[in-house]
């Protein structure tokens, strides 16, 4: 199971790179969301794996009853899905609006706020 | 439990809400002003029990360290809250004479205030993934100032803001997810103990460097830099000047808290990354800056070297160098924000930031052009204003472990900084406007003046204050990276035991 997950982290983030060095700031942004996704599953893998023993506390016990699964990377992954979400929602917005107002998408074309200097 | 580590973070997120509600009429711009002025007032209060009691800390909902969330002030957090919301203030008051109408019914007082809350959680807080949430909260009010109003520039800067402060928030993110695989658990303070039984300590030093970058790109290290000079100087200079002051300085707060608290294993290795990368930074920051020719570009270049003299001071890891970094964070937000608005205003009266078409600032604004002179000394290193302590102590501090090149390159950086210092100088405020305009500062009506000058004259006699009178202040700094070097009562106030 490990091995599974290492491995698909693994293809995750070799997909991501490969887009990030896409001069379109589009395609940029998805790698980037596959690259939060594969950051959520080593934060999942990194709280061990136990597997069907869920972190449940039998009714009027105080603890639970022998080794129970992880639940804290799971909250920390539903936060960081969360706020991924958000920032990813407004990177598409913004990547949109730059689109309708600079008419370009190539990174290397948006040269508004640093112009290159006149030639002599 | 404390409500005063409470209130930096709960006054700056009502006075967002109650300033979004009333964004349409100018009450929304009042109550963001008594907000900020509160929060000075509570930030304040705070730093007094600190200073009282060296670090105090608070346990959210009641849950026990390291199990919850834990809100931690020691002397570094506590001044760091204060400049914040001095900060603040300054940029309240002065986007009352700048900011239109139009950019406040967009919300503009609401970003700012969730930006502070983000900022000062930052600050506050002694867990490690609580500070990622506080990173995005900050990051998301920033992504909003700068784009807001949504002109070519700005949407062309904050296309490279956005996505390369998302990559560093990545990699923090992955940071902390190893850093728990290993240790299990994600309390700063439970963290410097839990380190340190760490077997595999390759491992560690591999997370270590992944922080390094992640805060690096936060804080504009080399070469890590890039989004900085390509999107300061776009948005409403109010906006420009409170991340300039503050943001940077966030990630060079946080490289300062997990290299004392929890990197201090494999020093030899991770300092002199930073050590290198620092000299570099300041070397890379100045020449950009003499590079360039408008106001604002210059002084984002200037962040970047300055960014350097702090990440020095905590690579040196001595007491002296520590020390050198406190008071040249303190002292830097506040220059930096100064000089902003000091461009800003040029900006009004002469029409522009490119040193090409200004001018006549000193002929027929020779008040703005003290005020200049001031923080522009002050970043340089002059005699007696508090940037020459700030430098004085870090090559002081390097100067003690015999690193003379690294000494003589601090000192030929600040060289540089007046160069181009001069070069503004010698453009902005100099020789006559070359359109033959008069810039006045009569010219601008007098509640908005009295908006615009009044920060930059506050600030400037903060810079002589400190500069005047270092004593308090380096004791201070002294006893503050004491507290970093030696954290065991930072850990046993969070923890309730001794380590």
């Amino acid at each position: 199971m490990e091995l599974l997950l290492a491995v698909t982290i693994g293809i995750l983030v070799a997909t991501s790179v490969y887009m990030m060095l896409d001069r379109n700031v589009l395609r940029f942004l998805f790698g980037l969301v596959l690259l939060s996704n594969a950051v959520n599953l080593v934060i999942f893998a990194a709280g061990r794996l136990t597997v069907g023993a869920p972190p449940l506390i039998a009714d009027g016990a105080y603890a639970p009853d022998g080794p129970i699964a992880n639940a804290l990377p799971q909250a920390l992954v539903l936060t960081a899905i969360v706020i991924g979400f958000g920032l990813l929602a407004f990177a598409l917005a913004l990547v949109y609006r730059t689109y309708m107002s600079l008419g370009t998408v190539n990174s290397d074309e948006m040269r508004i706020a640093e112009p290159e200097e006149a030639k002599k | 439990m404390s409500w005063l580590l409470v209130y930096p973070i709960v006054i700056p997120m009502m006075t967002a809400v109650a300033s979004y509600l009333f964004r349409k009429s100018p009450a929304g711009r009042w109550i963001s002003l008594a907000g900020t002025t509160l929060l000075l007032f509570a930030s304040c209060l705070l730093m007094s029990d600190v200073l009282d009691q060296g670090v105090i800390a608070a346990q959210m909902s009641n849950w026990d360290a390291p199990f919850g969330i834990t809100l931690v002030a020691d002397l570094l957090s506590g001044v760091m809250v204060v400049i914040t919301a001095i900060t603040g203030l300054a940029t309240v008051v002065y986007s009352f004479g700048e900011i239109p109408k139009r950019l406040e019914q967009l919300g503009f007082h609401a970003l700012l205030q969730v930006l502070l809350v983000g900022v000062c959680g930052a600050f506050l807080t002694g867990d490690l993934f609580n500070l990622y949430v506080w990173f995005e909260v900050m990051l998301i009010a920033s992504f909003g100032l700068l784009v807001l109003g949504g002109s070519r520039e700005q949407l062309d800067g904050g296309i490279k803001y956005v996505t390369l402060n998302l990559i560093s928030t990545i990699m923090f993110l992955t940071g902390i997810g190893l850093l728990y695989g290993i240790t299990g658990t994600l309390n700063m303070a439970d963290l410097h103990l839990a380190v340190r039984e760490v077997e595999n300590t390759g491992l560690l030093t591999a997370i270590a460097v992944m922080f390094m970058v992640a805060f690096g790109v936060k804080a504009a290290m080399f070469p890590l830099f890039f989004w900085l000079p390509a999107s300061y100087h776009t948005p409403p200079v109010a906006v420009s000047a409170i991340f300039a002051g503050l943001l940077t300085k966030v990630g060079v707060y946080s490289l300062m808290r997990t290299f004392t608290l929890i990197f201090d294993q494999d020093i030899a290795f991770t300092h002199s990354i930073l050590l290198w990368l620092a000299v570099i930074t300041m070397i890379t920051g100045v020449l950009g800056a003499a590079a360039m020719n408008d106001f604002r570009r210059i002084l984002s270049f200037h962040i970047i070297s300055q960014i350097g003299y702090m990440i020095l001071g905590l690579a040196l890891y001595t007491p002296l160098g520590l020390m050198g970094a406190v008071f040249y964070l303190v002292h830097h937000i506040i220059v930096k924000a100064n000089l902003f608005f000091v461009a800003g205003v040029a900006k009004r009266i002469a029409g522009s930031t490119e040193l090409s078409r200004i001018g006549g600032l000193y002929a027929h604004a020779p008040v703005l052009a003290f005020l200049f002179l001031i923080p522009a000394f002050s970043l340089a290193g002059f005699p007696p204003l508090s940037g020459f302590w700030a430098k004085f102590i870090v090559v002081k501090a390097a100067l003690d472990l015999d690193m003379w090149v690294v000494a003589g390159i601090g000192l030929a950086v600040g060289l540089l900084t007046i160069f181009s210092m001069t070069k503004i100088w010698g453009a902005a405020f100099w020789p006559d406007h070359p359109d033959g305009i008069k810039p006045r500062l009569s010219d601008i009506p007098m509640g908005h003046r009295m908006a615009l000058m009044l920060p930059i004259v506050a600030l400037a006699a903060l810079t002589c204050i400190i500069g005047l009178f270092p004593e308090p202040f380096v004791q201070f700094a002294e006893r503050a990276a004491g507290q970093l070097l030696d954290p065991s009562v930072y850990i046993q106030t969070v923890l309730g035991v001794q380590p």
